[in-house]
């Protein structure tokens, strides 16, 4: 299982403003059952995309500034983030079909 | 193309208790499930009526058991989101992800997913204080005003739950009594937190970036109001996750499939179980009971096909 780079409110602007590559972060928390739902989905998005995206994870318990900055109030919520912006936003867990729809035209 | 004597789709505690007593025959069995195996149970934060567990457990933590006892004995998942069951010959195909499976039996297991409410606001501000998921996003709604709407076990139970967050919670509820459990009932009624709002329905979620309000209707007296709140949980019903099939299937008028005594459906080899199925009570325990009486009718069936 490949382990997600923790993001923070500290790296937040380096590791995902500033990225080169777009960078698809997963806001989630450790008692939020259906973050777990996407893990798998998120995991084989890294592979398949390896190269052209970054797959991230942001715990909103440790990270309650960046979670309040983007109105993160439904997790799991999955931001891609494309030169310092959101070009697109999941909510929920969803089938993989509906990532690759979302990202298939921005990547 | 692979091939199975018998596939479960969906690995919810219907699909996954399938699994353990096919698993435990030692059929040839494959589980395919669309997200991670769990169902519904990992949006629940405590189960307290699943016999055996005199402290209530966390929905996550009783799934991720019932998941690794599956597969202690052999259960293979994959994960795959099924489009469609068809007939092929004797056979049964799925398409999973542009992918295709042929078995001799299918034990359906897809569960239900929340109705929404189909009023304005509702999707354009989900994920902005609308939600289907008290215990994914209840704690986001510190010291604030919630509005949760339904009137069943989920309704009232998840009210409770959000008062360990929210400053108040105002349950509205579109008759004068509730459908929950009289137990669940009392303890909403004790909660100086919950606010139960009878014969009302919500009409139109307002709000700009995030809820601001909802606009309800006394349905007895046609009074119409404005409530502020900074969320807005739905638990108005559920639907069946049925759309599969490519052939006529029994199913009620709300589309839960029908079955006999051993789930088995109007199909030949089809078997459904769980909260798909046409029935009154959806629950843990119901689902997993009928998980091994699928099981094990196919395993009868399996064999009188091969004699
Ligand atoms: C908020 C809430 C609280 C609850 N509290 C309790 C409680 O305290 N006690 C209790 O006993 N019950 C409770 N329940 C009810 C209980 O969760 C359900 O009865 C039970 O989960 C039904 O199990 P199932 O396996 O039939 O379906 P589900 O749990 O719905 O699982 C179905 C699975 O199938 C998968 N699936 C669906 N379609 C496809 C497809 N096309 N391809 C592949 N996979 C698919 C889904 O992703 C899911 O994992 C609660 C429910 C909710 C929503």
């Amino acid at each position: 299982m490949a382990e997600f780079p923790q993001i923070t409110d500290t790296t937040f602007e380096k590791e995902v403003l500033q990225s080169e590559l777009p960078v698809l972060v997963d806001f989630w928390a450790p008692w939020c059952g259906p973050c777990k739902m996407v893990t798998p989905i998120l995991e084989e998005l890294a592979g398949e995309y390896g190269g052209r995206l970054k797959v991230a994870k942001l715990n909103v318990d440790d990270n309650p500034g960046t979670a309040a900055k983007y109105g993160i109030f439904s997790i799991p919520s999955i931001l891609l983030f494309k030169e310092g912006q959101v070009a697109t936003q999941i909510v929920g867990a969803v089938p993989k079909k509906h990532f690759v729809e979302k990202l298939d035209p921005l990547l | 193309m692979e091939k199975h004597d018998v596939i479960i789709v969906g690995g919810g505690p219907a699909g996954l208790t399938a699994g353990l007593y096919a698993a435990r025959s030692r059929m040839d069995i494959l589980l395919l499930e669309k997200l991670t195996p769990g169902g519904q149970v990992l949006t629940t934060a405590m189960v307290e009526n699943y016999p055996g567990f005199e402290e209530a457990i966390s929905g996550s933590d009783l799934v991720a058991k019932m998941e690794k006892q599956a597969r202690g004995f052999g259960l293979q998942v994959e994960i795959k989101s099924v489009e469609k069951i068809a007939q092929e010959g004797s056979l049964k195909k799925m398409i999973a992800d542009g992918e295709e499976y042929l078995s001799k039996a299918v034990i359906v297991a897809t569960g239900v997913e929340p109705k929404l409410l189909g009023i304005p606001g509702e999707k354009e501000l989900r994920g902005k204080g609308v939600s289907y998921c008290a215990t994914c996003d209840g704690p986001f709604f510190r010291d604030k005003e919630v509005v949760v709407i339904g009137g069943g076990d989920s309704a009232v139970e998840e009210a409770i739950y959000l008062t360990r967050f929210a400053k108040r919670v105002r349950l509205i509820h579109r008759r004068d009594q509730l459908r929950a459990a009289k137990i669940v009932q009392e303890r909403a009624f004790s909660n100086e937190k919950v606010e139960v709002v009878w014969d009302t329905v919500a009409t139109r979620i307002n709000g700009e970036q995030f809820v601001q309000s909802v606009d309800v209707k006394n349905v007895k007296t046609g009074r119409e109001d404005n409530v502020e709140t900074s969320g807005i949980f739905l638990y108005v019903g559920v639907k069946p996750n049925s759309d599969l099939f490519d052939f006529k299937i029994d199913a009620d008028q709300r589309g839960f499939l029908r079955t006999d005594e051993n789930m088995r459906t109007s199909v030949e080899g089809i078997y459904a179980v769980g909260d798909v199925r046409s029935k009154q009570l959806r629950q843990i325990v119901t689902a997993t009971g009928e998980g091994a009486t699928a099981a094990f009718a196919v395993q009868k069936y399996l064999e009188d096909l091969t004699p």
